[in-house]
Order: structure tokens, then sequence, then C-alpha cells
């Protein structure tokens, strides 16, 4: 249960499906517009449910809520073999085998 | 109650623009195919001091040149005897936000202070984001930035989660929306209902802060170098980067000639939810850098500061792997990690270095910061996990969406041209739309001047479309 006064992110849907502009390929016409903002609860709210925050700007945004407390969580990756091999291409090409 | 229906909220967009920002753009029209672009530029009455003033204040500009010594030496090492310029980048990196885009930021958000908004919005999935963050939070503003971030998944590109944690950092509220060009909708509702200042891309506000950037560069090559620039390379995507950089050297008496450089991207539909995670760049790219060199009137304001093909001298392409390559190249042999889109225009430069003479100079004219998702360990991880193939290979075996192929040695490095001929044929073609008949005297001036051609070459090109058109309907 997240409190009110909490952090969370809420996500609504601003056009469905059968909304979308004209133009969008199929697979993106085939999906709804999904939008993402984070906010204050304005009261208490279970994961899942719809609820009102107030944004960093003062605006006041109605959603599900999907998190509490979000955090960032990307990074630099796992191990890139390829890019191992560029560098010492790299290095190979501009300083010749080194002991 | 106001109608904020997709379509309702579309019709309104020319007054929502107007309010948001500040500039009537109808007073410059002639009501055909021309406009008074540079009646336009100079509008909002900024000379490049008050230019340079403006950045100073937001602590933008004045990046150093850097000559890369040892990414010259190895060039010259592919190149025909005398050949191989010395390269030098303007690590504009050192700006506060980590981009030239704070050049781009810095004015309009001096232009929203001055004319009493309380906040500043901008629709950007880029740098962009965190410029106007930075600036706002200097000027005392409040900001939205509205991003194009996830799939229909809710699965995020790496380098825009990136954006989006900055844009909070510098304390700015984010609206993260899944693929669609409808972000723009729903950027037009965010203006009604906060009434704050469109920082759009594509303002006269935001070329006039990038003169800057060509102002500066001009300056150096003579202090530093003693010599003019051989060629100066920018990367293009909206083309305001090679707008405004070119039209600064020019104040500054600068004309070297100006190579556009993009990521080749072919066959990806940017508005499509299932190709949204099989790129790995989301700017700096031919599915912007085509339509906006072609049709630079597409952007989100009635008439477009940024027009690119009105200053390039060519075009050429490079692929995901030789960029992500040019990226290690920095890192290992000048000791700059920097980020992969911004090396757009240096793994171009490179190859075009071995193309003049060694005496003389190129200058690439940006680098952009890097950290956890925008950098080419995080992009290339991301791109294995959504099933694009990573490869060390010959770079012209790359498929963008299904493989990346990183170059097995730096003379894998080369450019693709772009025939500029066919870029202006398809702008011409676009502004004379459903026109039956050769337009007056000066739409014939004003698209010789926004295809940098004469206007006989203009006429010959409508004649030429007119004949096809007629084949076909006869």
């Amino acid at each position: 249960m997240a409190k009110q006064g909490d952090w969370v992110t809420v996500k609504s849907v601003i056009l469905q499906p059968g909304e979308r502009a004209p133009q969008v390929p199929q697979d993106t016409a085939d999906t709804p517009l999904l939008q993402w903002v984070k906010g204050h609860l304005l009261q208490d709210a279970e994961i899942g449910q719809q609820a009102e925050v107030r944004t960093r700007t003062g605006r006041l945004a109605r959603g599900e809520v999907v998190e509490e407390a979000p955090g960032y969580h990307h990074s630099f990756g796992g191990f890139v073999p390829e890019l191992q091999q560029a560098q010492e291409s790299i290095l190979r090409a501009m300083w010749g085998e080194r002991k | 109650m106001r109608d904020n229906s997709y379509k309702a909220v579309m019709a309104r967009r020319n007054e929502i623009m107007k309010a948001a920002v500040g500039l009537d753009y109808s007073v410059f029209e002639s009501g055909s195919i021309a406009f008074d672009y540079e009646g336009m530029m100079a509008a909002p009455g900024l000379g490049m001091d008050e230019v340079n003033r403006v950045m100073r204040s937001f602590s933008v500009g004045n990046t150093p040149l850097i000559e890369l010594k040892n990414i010259s030496a190895l060039a010259r090492k592919y190149a025909r005897p005398g050949f191989g310029a010395r390269i030098a980048v303007k690590d504009e990196a050192c700006n506060p936000s980590g981009s030239f885009k704070a050049r781009r930021a810095a004015l309009s958000v001096y232009m929203a202070k001055r004319m009493g908004y309380q906040g500043v919005i901008t629709a950007t999935s880029g740098n962009y984001g965190a410029a106007v963050a930075s600036c706002c939070a200097k000027a005392g503003l409040r900001c939205i930035v509205v991003q194009e971030c996830f799939d229909s998944r809710g699965l995020g590109q790496p380098e825009i989660v990136e954006k989006a944690r900055k844009c909070e950092a510098l304390g700015a509220e984010v609206v993260q929306l899944s693929v669609g060009p409808e972000l723009f909708y729903v950027f037009l509702r965010l203006l009604e209902e906060t009434g704050y200042f469109n920082a759009s891309l594509y303002t006269p506000y935001g070329i006039l802060g990038i003169e800057s950037l060509g102002w500066e560069l001009a300056r150096q090559c003579r202090e530093q170098f003693s010599q003019e620039p051989a060629m100066v390379v920018a990367t293009n995507a909206g083309g305001g980067n090679l707008t405004g950089t070119a039209r600064g050297m020019a104040k500054a008496g600068c004309g070297a000639p100006i190579a556009a450089a993009s990521v080749d991207l072919k066959g990806l539909h940017m508005a499509s939810d299932g190709a949204f995670n099989r790129k790995s760049f989301t700017t700096g790219h031919t599915g912007f850098g085509m339509p906006f060199t072609t049709w630079p009137d597409r952007s989100d304001v009635p008439r477009s500061a940024a027009r690119p093909l009105r200053y390039m001298d060519r075009y050429v392409t490079v692929t995901q792997g030789q960029v992500f390559y040019t990226t290690e190249m920095l890192a290992v042999l000048e000791g700059m990690e920097r980020g992969p889109a911004g090396n757009t225009s240096l793994t171009a430069a490179f190859a075009l270095a071995q193309e003049l003479p060694e005496d003389s100079l190129l200058v690439v004219q940006e680098t952009e910061y890097t950290g956890a998702g925008k950098h080419q360990n995080a992009q290339l991880d991301f791109a294995r996990q959504n099933g694009i193939r990573i490869l060390t290979g010959d770079p012209a075996l790359q498929v963008p969406g299904e493989n990346i192929v990183l170059p097995e040695h730096p003379g894998q490095l080369s450019v693709r041209e772009v025939s500029l001929d066919h870029l202006r044929h398809s702008l011409i073609k676009t502004s004379m739309g459903g026109r039956d008949a050769l337009p007056r005297e000066g739409d014939l001036d004003f698209l010789a001047e926004e295809t940098r051609t004469s206007r006989d070459y203009v006429t010959d090109a409508i004649n030429r479309l007119l004949e096809e058109r007629d084949e076909k309907n006869g």
C-alpha cells in the first residue's frame, strides 16, 4: 500500500488502439498510446489502483499506480566481446604489436 | 468544457503554438511557397554579441577545440601519401548539460523568461531535454520534458531512460510516452494546460543559439591553428546543428565547406512500435536526417529555422557499428570517453580526412556526454538482448534492425555518399504540392535558396516534375 504523499509512477491510456493517428504503421495502431508520469500521491492507493498525483510542476495527473518509489536501474550492461575486440584492433593498428 | 479529443486539439494547433512561442509566423508568409526566412531569423533582434552574452550567462559555450593527434595519425596510415588532414573536435560535452544542445536551450529559456512565461515545455527524447532542464534550473523556471521512451511492452531504450534520469536530476518533470507521433498531441495539451513556453528545437531562438558554436569554431581555428578549416563535419538529424553552425561560421567570415553526417537506419520505420527498440541510435540518424532535410517544415512550428539543405556541401552516412567503433577509438587513442551518438560526425571525419591534404584542418563540431545507458556497452548489450546480432566484420554487411557490424580494423571506417541532387528534387517536389504550373518568380528564387542552386536549376526540376506527372496522368 502506497501512502498519501508517497512518490509513485502512474500510467494512463491517452489514446485507445482505435483512436491512433491515421499515419501510424499497423503495429503501432494496434496498441494504445500510453503515458507514465511521476508525482506525490494525493490519497493512499494499492499498486494497480487508479489514483491522482501532484507532479513536479504542480499539475494533477491521474492513472494506475504502477510503481512505488521509482528508481533508476539502467546500467553499462554486461560484457560485449566485440567492443573488446574493437579496442584491441584499434591499439594494434595504431601502435603495432606491443610486448 | 474544452474538447480535448485528438482531432479537436490538432485543429487548434496553430493558435496553441502562437501563444506558446511568442512569435507570429504569419507576418513572414508570402501566401505561396516562399516565406521570409532571414526576416524570421532577425525577428528576435538578437545580434551575435547578445547571443554570446546569453550563452555566458548560462555558463554555456566557450568549449575547447581539441586536436586529435593520434586519431589523425591513424587516419593518415590509410590515406595516399601527403593526405590525411589534422582532425580537431569541438568538445561540446563540456557544456553544463553535456551537449551542444545547451546552446539551443539557453536562448529559448532566456526568451521565455524575458517574455514572462512561468515555465517551459519541450518535446524530445534527446540531449535537448537535459539542456532545457539545466537552463530552466538556472533561470528559476519550471520545466516539463515530453519523451517518447517505451514500446508498448514498457521496455525503454537505455539511452532514453538515462536522458529521463538526467532531466529529473536537473529538476524537470518528465512525461513519458509509448511510441507514436501523437506525442505532439500530448505536447499541445500540456501547452494549453500550463500556458508554458514551447522551447521548440526549430524556432529562430534555438538556431541563433547554435550560431555561437560556428562563430567560436571559426575563431578558434584561427587562434589555435592559424588556418581556416578545409572542412567542417556536422551530425545531421533535424538540421538545426548544421544550420546554426554554418550561419555562425559565416558571421565570423568563415566559408569552409560543411559535410552532414547521419547514421544509416534505412528500413526502420520511426513510428513503429516493433522497430523502436531495434535501433541503437535515437538521434543523428537518417530517419530524421532525410525527411527533415527535404521538408524542414514538418517540425512543430509553422516554419522551421533549421534548413540544412541551404548550407550543406555534402551529405554522407555511416553505420551504427562504425560509430560504436569510433567511440572506442576516441577513448583508447585520445583518452576521451564520450557518448556514441555525438561521434557520428567523428566517424565520418576519419574517412573524410583521408581525402584532404595532411597540412589541412578538418573540424568535427561536437561531442556529447556519456554515462550509464548512454554508452556503446549498454546499447550493444541491450541490442543483443532484443535479438539484434552483434558481429565483427565488414560494416557494409549491416542491416539496420537485424545486426550491428563493428569493423575489424580502422581501414573499414568509410562513408557512403548521399546524392544532394536527389534531396534537392525531393524538397522541390514537396514544396510544389499539387501545383500544376511553374510558381511565381519569388517562389523560384526561394526554392533556389532552399536548395542552394539557381533559378534555372529549380525551373528545370519543376518542368521535369510536371512532365512526369503528365505522363502518369496521360
